[in-house]
């Protein structure tokens, strides 16, 4: 093709952008809105993977039955996620072994709040209404973005995190209405993943190197800081709804903004987060790798048989 | 209390899918692949859903406001009266395999059975979950067949499983004194009548899996009367941990 014709396919491509129209698998698209779209899915996915472990941390020591299924169930719709995830990744070209490859490889990211240890039974309510809450907004806003298998896997998602939100905020209201010692619980682990699920949205707009082009591709359809800003203004009311208090002694009521002010990040943890040195990075790596590694003799197996079982059948 | 057999034979019934179902939510996560690590944590929920089907009866039973999570988390580890099959660790995949399978072929015969209980309750939640074990049962058996006749590395793995788990196989089929004045009353499942038809079943999988039948004739029991292999404490540790750490609360 030459570059005139690439030029002309560009130019048409962005005008389908412009009218909304959905990006499918088989359309042209350009290599680096493709690439783009394998990093961001992919993250995507890992994160769901990812993030089944700090929860599934507690599923053998859940406190009732009741709270047990409800929370193998939510670590379950996880793993759904990212199949899901995966699949929709596949349609742009690249494998699921390929993309794995990348994630043990340290290539890929994930979502860095999973560096964090789930060390109480109420990180699985701050978990649940935090971690799923900030997810929503972010995915929310990608249910709009052109590339329609994308689009479409986070209007199915998003349906399920609304709920596990709830389950979260549900096992907080419990502690809040509970002992003193429950009611510390609940807070501690606020106090523990406030912070972090505000850096979930990503670096501040002046520092995102990708928001200009994915604002542009409508893979991102607001910034980070406006939806950071979305995400406190929902979540405080809530807290104080409950009587847990936000660990931001900045944090007030602007009328006239009519949002919240609140205090500084520390980008500093974040960067060291982003870069490998978080609570649980290396932990995390290696359990995924483990369970990667240690099922290797699995899939073969799986492979080998229905190769023998292949033959056996065009033998007859 | 007035059913006192009764509520020991749901016990014997529960605390089976009740440790299974546990050993399977320990895996969530790290499973071989992300299609297996959804199907082990679904079989796991079928199976704490049975649980609590059957501790909520037996709840009602004993009343004085027994709750089903009285019985799942405050009982002391002998008085656990699972089968020792399903409290064997998570190995490999193949052994969690092979347990799976050992026990899905057995819980597929006996809740045909327990259909017929004169037991309307037990019935019922027999009837729901019948249809669920047979899925674990195809899925299990499936795998089974996978791994047997997979590589020479899976065959082997899973022949050793066999090897280690097939002692606990004629536990399955016990009947403690309790169980016997059930079973006279129509209420429990004659458990030695489903015996042949187990041994069947299971070598005719194994066989087409290429696996060797272990010809031991040495079985091991004690589960059904709480006295349970090494591991079952270290389950129950991880189990009961916040019902004993943090007592008498609301979660």
């Amino acid at each position: 093709m030459s570059e005139e014709q690439i030029k002309e396919l560009e130019i048409q491509f962005e005008a389908r952008i412009a009218r909304d129209e959905k990006i499918e698998p088989k359309d042209w698209m350009p290599e680096k809105y493709r690439q783009t779209h394998i990093r961001q899915m992919s993250q995507h996915a890992h994160s769901e993977i990812i993030g089944m472990l700090p929860e599934g941390n507690w599923i053998t020591r859940a406190p009732t039955l009741r709270r047990k299924v409800a929370l193998l169930a939510k670590v379950q719709d996880e793993g759904g996620h990212g199949l899901y995830l995966y699949s929709a990744t596949e349609t742009l070209g690249i494998t699921r072994d390929e993309l794995l490859e990348q994630l043990h490889t340290g290539k890929a990211k994930y979502s860095s709040i999973f560096n964090y240890p789930a060390i109480s039974w109420a990180d699985m309510g701050a978990i649940g209404w935090l971690v799923d809450g900030a997810a929503i907004i972010n995915q929310i806003a990608l249910c709009g973005a052109s590339y329609g298998p994308y689009a479409r896997a986070m209007v199915r998602i998003c349906k399920e995190e609304s709920f596990h939100q709830r389950q979260g905020y549900e096992i907080l209201v419990t502690l809040m209405k509970g002992t003193q010692e429950q009611k510390n619980m609940a807070q501690d682990a606020l106090n523990r993943f406030w912070w972090p699920s505000l850096m979930m949205f990503g670096p501040t707009d002046a520092e995102s190197p990708h928001t200009a082009q994915s604002m542009k591709w409508k893979l991102k359809r607001k910034t980070n800081d406006d939806l950071r800003q979305q995400f406190i203004d929902q979540t405080v009311p809530q807290a104080e709804l409950i009587g847990l208090t936000i660990p931001d002694s900045d944090l007030k009521w602007n009328e006239e903004k009519q949002q919240y002010d609140s205090g500084e990040i520390n980008w500093d943890e974040f960067w060291q987060v982003v870069k490998g040195h978080g609570p649980c990075n290396k932990e995390r790596m290696k359990a995924r790798i483990a369970a990667h590694e240690n099922g290797q003799w699995v899939r073969d197996a799986a492979m080998a048989y229905a190769e023998k079982k292949e033959k056996r059948k065009t033998n007859k | 209390m007035k059913n006192n057999n009764l509520y020991k034979y749901i016990l014997n019934i529960a605390d089976n899918t009740l440790i299974l179902g546990q050993r399977l939510g320990e895996l969530c996560g790290h499973g071989p692949s992300l299609e297996t690590d959804i199907a082990c944590t679904n079989i796991s929920l079928d199976l704490f859903g049975q649980t609590r089907n059957y501790y909520q009866y037996a709840a009602k039973l004993k009343g004085k406001n027994c709750t089903e999570d009285d019985i799942a988390f405050l009982r002391k580890e002998h008085e656990y009266l699972n089968v020792l099959l399903v409290e064997q660790p998570n190995t490999d995949f193949g052994y969690v395999m092979v347990r799976q399978f050992l026990f899905d072929v057995y819980h597929l015969l006996f809740l045909q059975e327990l259909q017929k209980s004169k037991d309307q309750t037990l019935s019922a939640i027999a009837n729901k979950a019948i249809k669920e074990v047979s899925y674990h049962y195809r899925f299990s058996s499936d795998w089974i067949k996978r791994l047997g006749d997979g590589t020479e590395e899976s065959h082997q793995r899973t022949q050793n499983a066999i090897n280690d788990l097939w002692t606990y196989t004629d536990e399955l089929f016990h009947q403690t004194e309790t169980d016997k004045s059930i079973i006279e009353e129509g209420i429990g499942v004659n458990t030695l009548k489903l015996k042949e038809e187990y041994y069947i079943r299971v070598n005719k999988i194994l066989q087409d899996a290429t696996l060797e039948i272990p010809e031991s004739k040495y079985f091991q029991k004690g589960g059904k009367q709480g006295m349970h292999t090494e591991h079952l404490g270290h389950l129950l540790s991880d189990l009961q941990y916040m019902q004993r750490t943090y007592p008498n609360m609301q979660w």
